[in-house]
């Protein structure tokens, strides 16, 4: 057993652990670190597959943003976990069934010949200059730039529908309307009285 | 050495544990919005691993923009999630019945 393979499987273990504790844990706080700690082996394995850029994008990403997103959402609702859980060990059975026929199914199909090492012979270790992140780059600026700048309008479409499904207004707030104020006019705020002069 | 199998059957134990996790906690949005997360990382597993045993570079592309719409897709949910919290005070699926006729 070399030593990529033992790193492999410990990461490997790991992530399993954490994804099993994610599904059962009472505490969603708890399911979310679990998650976290699932995405960060994760990135593990990918440096493995020599996928640094997409590695660091994860932890970055994930880990950085969407999982402290979740916690944040978690922390902020009062949640009774009671009820939510009620129906769990009612379906524990059918779940670990429908789970380990799948797994079963998926392993017989992967061990089958047609993914076996002689179709897919181990890469060898890319030489010391080449950047992942570079050839990612030179593929996502000429290749699939369209595709990049949809996902920028996707990112930009989520950024307005999160606003816009939060966002409420609250009748008893006092708002500016700066539209009325700009086209506001002369007449409507003075009022010229003709009157006569007073003497002495 | 490590082999596409290897990578492939992690993949899909993950994504099982993923399924199973929807069949568990079907009473809790948050942990389904968690599933749904974890199913789109056993996917990611298979398209890295495919792309680094083909030394095709569109595999890790397709995983970036696949990260790009979990993203969108887990902050558009949660932000759903509070709205409904806002209205209701329970994320509890059994509860939203609303539209019952």
């Amino acid at each position: 057993m070399t030593f990529q393979l033992f790193v492999f499987y410990v990461l490997a273990a790991i992530l399993v652990f954490a994804a099993g504790r994610v599904i059962t844990v009472r505490n969603p706080v708890y399911a979310a670190l679990f998650l976290v700690l699932a995405f960060f082996t994760s990135a593990g394995i990918w440096m493995l597959l020599e996928a640094e850029f997409l590695s660091i994008t994860l932890v970055l990403v994930y880990v950085g943003a969407v999982m402290v997103l979740f916690l944040f959402v978690v922390m902020m609702l009062d949640l009774n976990i009671a009820p939510l859980r009620e129906g769990f060990m009612q379906y524990l059975p059918v779940g670990i069934l429908v789970g380990l026929i799948m797994v079963i199914e998926m392993i017989f199909l992967i061990t089958q010949r047609y993914f076996k090492a002689d179709n897919y012979p181990i890469p060898p270790p890319s030489d010391a200059g080449y950047s992942n992140t570079e050839a990612l780059g030179l593929l996502l600026y000429s290749e699939y730039l369209y595709q990049f700048e949809i996902a920028a309008v996707i990112l930009l479409v989520a950024i307005v529908a999160a606003i816009a499904l939060t966002m409420r207004k609250r009748p008893e707030t006092r708002y500016q309307k700066p539209a009325e104020q700009i086209n506001v006019k002369k007449e409507d705020r003075l009022r010229v009285v003709s009157m006569n002069s007073e003497k002495d | 050495m490590i082999t596409l199998s290897h990578y492939l059957a992690l993949g899909a134990i993950l994504f099982c544990f993923s399924v199973v996790g929807i069949f568990l906690n079907r009473k809790n949005v948050i942990i389904l919005l968690m599933s749904i997360e974890l199913m789109l990382l056993s996917v990611n597993m298979n398209f890295v691993a495919f792309s680094r045993f083909l030394g095709d570079g569109a595999g890790q592309i397709f995983v970036f923009f696949i990260l790009t719409v979990a993203a969108a897709e887990a902050a558009i949910g949660l932000a759903i999630l509070v709205v409904l919290f806002r209205n209701r005070q329970t994320i509890n699926v059994g509860d939203l019945d609303e539209l019952k006729g």
